[in-house]
């Protein structure tokens, strides 16, 4: 209810203070994150060269080069990518096209909600329970990724359901009327309408992957490994578990390396970032209905 | 080539109807491992014991009170944070900002979601806690205090985009009602747009708190692990020891097997269940208002 006391000119300045107020809030929240970007590019740009990017580390990780954590990162996030994406785009399929409004696709939805709320150091201890040793898959890239996998689908459900629910319904209708059957439907139809916003979230969810810690300390992660890994169920080195170590686990080490290894993993997430989002934008400027 | 076609329809099918009940089978398998491997506990550990409050599991204590009083302290400091400066954002982005600005803040907002928690956690320890212990005059700046500045940083994203989505769905006509009724913008928002989407606000909390009590990496950096039982909110600046971070730190060195082992996976269900309680309450909520639901996730 408003005061009848108040004044218009007591009204408007505490819209003004208010809205001030809210505005500096704001700035709170954001100018802190591009301090951390530009903070970073600025001390770990010198430490770039060539030998950093594709040498192996060496005096105990002191110096030489971090080749073999970002291999690592690679793999896993590739590893990930295979188990995640097909299982994590036909549950979106099921959901949007075939799953009837009953208690199970609500149980379904509240399974999902879960993965996506348990702690990530969660999923460790459950990977570690039954990837590393229940499976005996040891710890390796195998392990790590099928962990990072089950991590990353609720994520990769939610966008691709939500690009796939946003094309029309009269495409599947014509679709279906013209003889095709229902999964011809999918596969010609819906699914190249809803690509951009899949491959979104495929990457968002990716891009998570690879940068999480928690669920590969006992899963993947070797402290220092000299050498590329050579198979699956080989143990690899990480960049986020690297920059853990250098910057916790090693004394004397130079700040120079690490904030090295800090802006090539953030070059590495917020890339992954950024072409999601651009195919977001660009489809959505593109978009005809 | 009908008969082959209507074969492999039905096989792609049967894929695609697995792959839906997939997540009700992943959070079944997560819950049995962590049952599995955690419920032994019970049998070697005195409940007595477990419910104490020192923490020195050389010697075979495993009270785990102070753990989870040092999640409950951090995630308090980072609530008290993420909350206001969420919600804030939230109402700033959707109700007062001009277009292009909205266009500019909410990538930015999903950027400090997506920057590793690891990262967050370098910067803490190189920056965050040195400033602290010279500015607060403290012994080390290895804190609960830091623990939740970052924590509150890593939380604001979930808390802005659920809030956002909220304040967003409010129907337009309801400002426009209490604007032509004489309201100013800021009465239309605090009396009318706000306790319309109170529910969805209420959700953006919950999740918040639920992103800080599971994060892992940056308190364990951070938060100087010690476990000892904290007093009262002057524990904000001391070192404290979180649940997560006592599993993340613990695990590479235990024996597999062993009662410490057994003990970490028995924290691992308290943890399990504590995201089940709050994303159950979250999605009962979300539940009534569809389409949010989507964008808690992405």
């Amino acid at each position: 209810m408003i005061k009848a006391t108040s004044t218009s000119t007591t009204r408007y300045t505490t819209q003004r203070i208010g809205f001030g107020l809210l505005t500096a809030m704001t700035l709170f929240t954001v100018l802190p994150i591009l301090a951390v970007v530009i903070y970073i590019l600025v001390l770990g740009t010198p430490a770039i060269n060539g030998e950093f990017i594709s040498g192996f580390p060496r005096e105990g990780m002191r110096a030489g080069g971090i080749w073999p954590a970002i291999v690592g990162t690679f793999y896993l996030t590739l590893g990930t990518a295979i188990f995640a994406v097909p299982l994590g785009i036909g549950a979106a399929i099921y959901l949007s096209e075939y799953a009837p409004e009953n208690r199970w696709t609500r149980l379904i939805r509240i399974a999902i909600i879960n993965l996506a709320g348990i702690p990530s150091v969660v999923y460790g201890l459950f990977g570690l329970g039954l990837f590393v040793l229940f499976l005996q898959f040891g710890t390796s890239i195998l392990a790590g990724s099928l962990t990072l996998s089950i991590m990353t689908l609720p994520v990769i459900i939610s966008t691709t359901e939500e690009a796939l629910r946003a094309v029309p319904q009269a495409f599947r209708t014509v679709s279906i009327s013209l003889g095709a059957t229902k999964w011809q439907t999918i596969r010609r139809i819906v699914l190249p309408q809803a690509l951009p916003g899949t491959l979104t979230g495929v990457i968002l969810g990716l891009e998570r992957a690879a940068g999480e810690t928690a669920p590969i300390l006992f899963t993947v992660a070797a402290f220092f490994l000299p050498r590329l890994p050579a198979s699956p169920l080989d143990a690899t080195m990480a960049l986020p578990y690297h920059l853990f170590v250098i910057s916790t686990q090693v004394p004397g080490m130079p700040v120079k390396i690490q904030y090295g290894t800090a802006l090539v993993l953030l070059a590495f997430v917020l890339g992954m970032n950024f072409i999601a989002t651009t195919i977001r934008s660009r489809a959505r400027a593109r978009r005809q209905w | 080539m009908d008969n082959s076609l209507n074969w492999r329809e039905k096989i792609i099918t049967r894929f695609i109807k697995v792959s839906g009940y997939s997540a009700i089978i992943f959070v079944g398998l997560i819950f049995y491992f962590l049952l599995r491997e955690g419920l032994p506990t019970l049998g070697e550990v005195q409940f007595n014991s477990l419910f104490a409050t020192r923490w020195y599991p050389i010697e075979d204590y495993f009270g785990i009170l102070p753990l989870i009083g040092g999640s409950l302290i951090v995630t308090i400091g980072a609530t008290l944070i993420a909350v206001p400066f969420g919600v804030g954002a939230a109402i700033y982005i959707s109700e007062i900002a001009p277009r292009w600005m909205r266009e500019i803040l909410k990538p930015l907002v999903e950027v400090l979601g997506g920057l590793p928690s690891v990262v967050l956690g370098f910067l803490g320890i190189l920056i965050l806690s040195p400033y602290l212990r010279v500015f607060l005059d403290l012994p080390t700046g290895l804190t609960a205090l830091a623990g939740s500045l970052l924590l509150g940083g890593i939380a604001i994203p979930t808390v802005v985009s659920v809030a956002e989505d909220a304040l967003d769905a409010v129907p337009k006509s309801y400002r426009d009602a209490a604007l032509a009724l004489g309201a100013t913008e800021w009465q239309t928002i605090w009396r009318v747009t706000l306790p319309a989407a109170r529910s969805g606000v209420l959700t953006a909390v919950m999740l918040g708190i639920g992103r800080a009590i599971g994060e892992t990496m940056t308190v364990m950096m951070v938060t100087g692990n010690a476990p000892v039982m904290p007093g009262g909110l002057g524990a904000l600046f001391e070192p404290a020891r979180t649940m997560t971070a006592t599993i993340a730190a613990e695990m590479g060195e235990v024996a597999n097997g062993s009662v410490h082992y057994h003990v970490l996976f028995f924290i691992g269900i308290v943890l399990f269940l504590i995201s089940l309680i709050v994303n159950v309450t979250a999605s009962a909520v979300v539940f009534r208002q569809h389409k949010r639901q989507e964008r808690i996730l992405s």
